[in-house]
């Protein structure tokens, strides 16, 4: 066997460091516009899954331009902001501030029926990763219309059945808030849920720790935009 | 060099042919069982895994073994793993941009062919030793092979599991289900590619004289 000598070793090694880097570098850069426009329009078809509307990679952008009619931007007691673009928002970095710091977005849909959905960002904690996803809620800002999850390493099978469509079904007409007005959240429950109560899902079953963490998701997150759902009761009265 | 042997000399189809059976790297090296089992689900993703795993071998196996002979021993498997994950990320990175849902359905098994066996094991018996092209043959060849069983199980698991052929509801248009047909919940399990690749390797065996070990 041919030998050879250290200083090659090291030479051999920086130069192929160097070309694998440079070759790396080059390909995210050329390739990252069209990783984001994907990770856009995944995004859309997650906001549109909140409203029940079933679309493709091919006509999401058509199917958002046509059902998400308005979105804005508020902040935790409900006043609009200004100069922000609600699809821009992440709402990791969000939840990470305190209450008061907070900007939260918030998507209007109007529906062939004539009616209108409000649908509002969610992200948390799962057991390996995030977990995030959208609500849609009716014009009473109580009674969920249709919820849209997602994880990125939830355990197949178990964790992951989040943004199975068996879950997200349960949330449906569910109520966040109770007759008196007070946020309720919604509850994850082991053991079978209550079909009569308000606010009580299926947990799933050897996904505890995704459950707690999407249970908690919402009440925090929900409970940021209450200031703003109460105001809108308020309003619509 | 005179005694160059012609491009397709009986050695080198004997290097594309024999992955695809007598040297199968899943039913016979068991090599790469892991991702076979994990995207078989259905048949899209598996075909576009054997792509991926395809474009990785065979262009690894070219660039080792047209660097073989500066390649310090040494360190040649770091050397072999840093090819290997560069071509891994480069098509992770390009299935991002342009198959965007397949690659949400492969998620980490796109980062996992680093670890694949069949690859390391091809570069190191193979390309450290030979020539870039037999070494190129050698890699469509097992890539092959590796696509191969892949798409069988794929195309089972897809059929039983789901009743449906690249996303095309076969069993609803003949209309099986209303003579009381159901799809088998058990196909889209794990276990069941693992059942799956015991038949073919049983069938191969009891199939190929050469496969058949003495007593």
């Amino acid at each position: 066997m041919k030998s050879f000598s250290n200083t090659y070793i090291f030479v051999f090694s920086t130069i192929m460091v160097v070309i694998v880097a440079a070759l790396l570098s080059a390909a995210a850069m050329v390739l990252q516009p069209l990783q984001e426009k994907n990770i856009e329009i995944q995004e859309k078809r997650n906001i549109l899954s909140s409203i029940r509307i079933k679309s493709s990679a091919k006509d999401a952008e058509e199917l958002y331009k046509k059902y998400i009619t308005a979105s804005f931007v508020i902040n935790t007691v409900g006043e609009e902001q200004e100069g922000i673009d609600a699809f821009e928002i992440e709402m990791g970095s969000q939840m990470r501030k305190t209450l008061e710091q907070r900007s939260l977005p918030v998507f209007i849909s109007s529906l062939e029926d004539g009616t209108k959905k409000y649908i509002v960002a969610v992200h948390g904690k799962g057991l390996w990763g995030p977990i995030y996803g959208f609500v849609a809620l009716n014009n009473d800002f109580t009674t969920i219309y249709g919820t849209n999850y997602n994880h990125e390493s939830e355990t197949p099978g178990l964790g992951a059945e989040i943004n199975t469509d068996w879950f997200g079904a349960q949330f449906a007409d569910k109520k966040i808030f109770n007759k008196n007005r007070e946020f309720i959240s919604i509850d994850l429950v082991k053991g079978g849920a209550d079909p009569e109560s308000l606010n009580e899902v299926d947990a799933i079953s050897g996904g505890t720790l995704t459950s707690d963490g999407l249970e908690k998701m919402l009440y925090d997150c929900l409970g940021s935009y209450q200031t703003y759902f109460k105001n809108q009761m308020k309003n619509n009265k | 060099m005179s005694d160059r042997e012609p491009l397709f000399s009986s050695r080198n189809i004997k290097l594309l042919t024999n992955p695809l059976n007598v040297d199968n790297p899943i039913t016979v090296q068991v090599l790469g069982i892991c991702s076979a089992l994990a995207i078989t689900v259905k048949l899209e993703p598996a075909v576009v895994m054997a792509i991926s795993v395809m474009v990785v071998l065979v262009v690894s196996n070219v660039v080792i073994s047209a660097l073989r002979k500066m390649i310090p021993p040494r360190i040649r498997i770091i050397v072999q793993l840093t090819v290997i994950a560069t071509m891994v990320i480069l098509v992770d990175q390009v299935l991002k941009a342009f198959a965007y849902e397949v690659s949400k359905q492969l998620s980490v098994f796109v980062g996992l062919i680093i670890t694949n066996c069949i690859i390391m094991g091809r570069l190191e018996a193979f390309a450290m030793s030979n020539r870039p092209w037999t070494a190129f043959l050698d890699g469509i060849g097992n890539s092959a092979g590796y696509g191969l069983i892949l798409i069988i199980v794929g195309f089972l698991r897809e059929l039983f599991g789901s009743g449906e052929i690249w996303g095309y509801p076969v069993f609803e248009k003949i209309g099986i289900y209303n003579i009381g047909y159901e799809n088998n919940g058990f196909m889209i399990l794990p276990p069941m590619a693992l059942i799956i690749i015991g038949v073919i390797i049983w069938v191969q065996r009891s199939r190929t004289k050469e496969l058949i070990e003495e007593s």
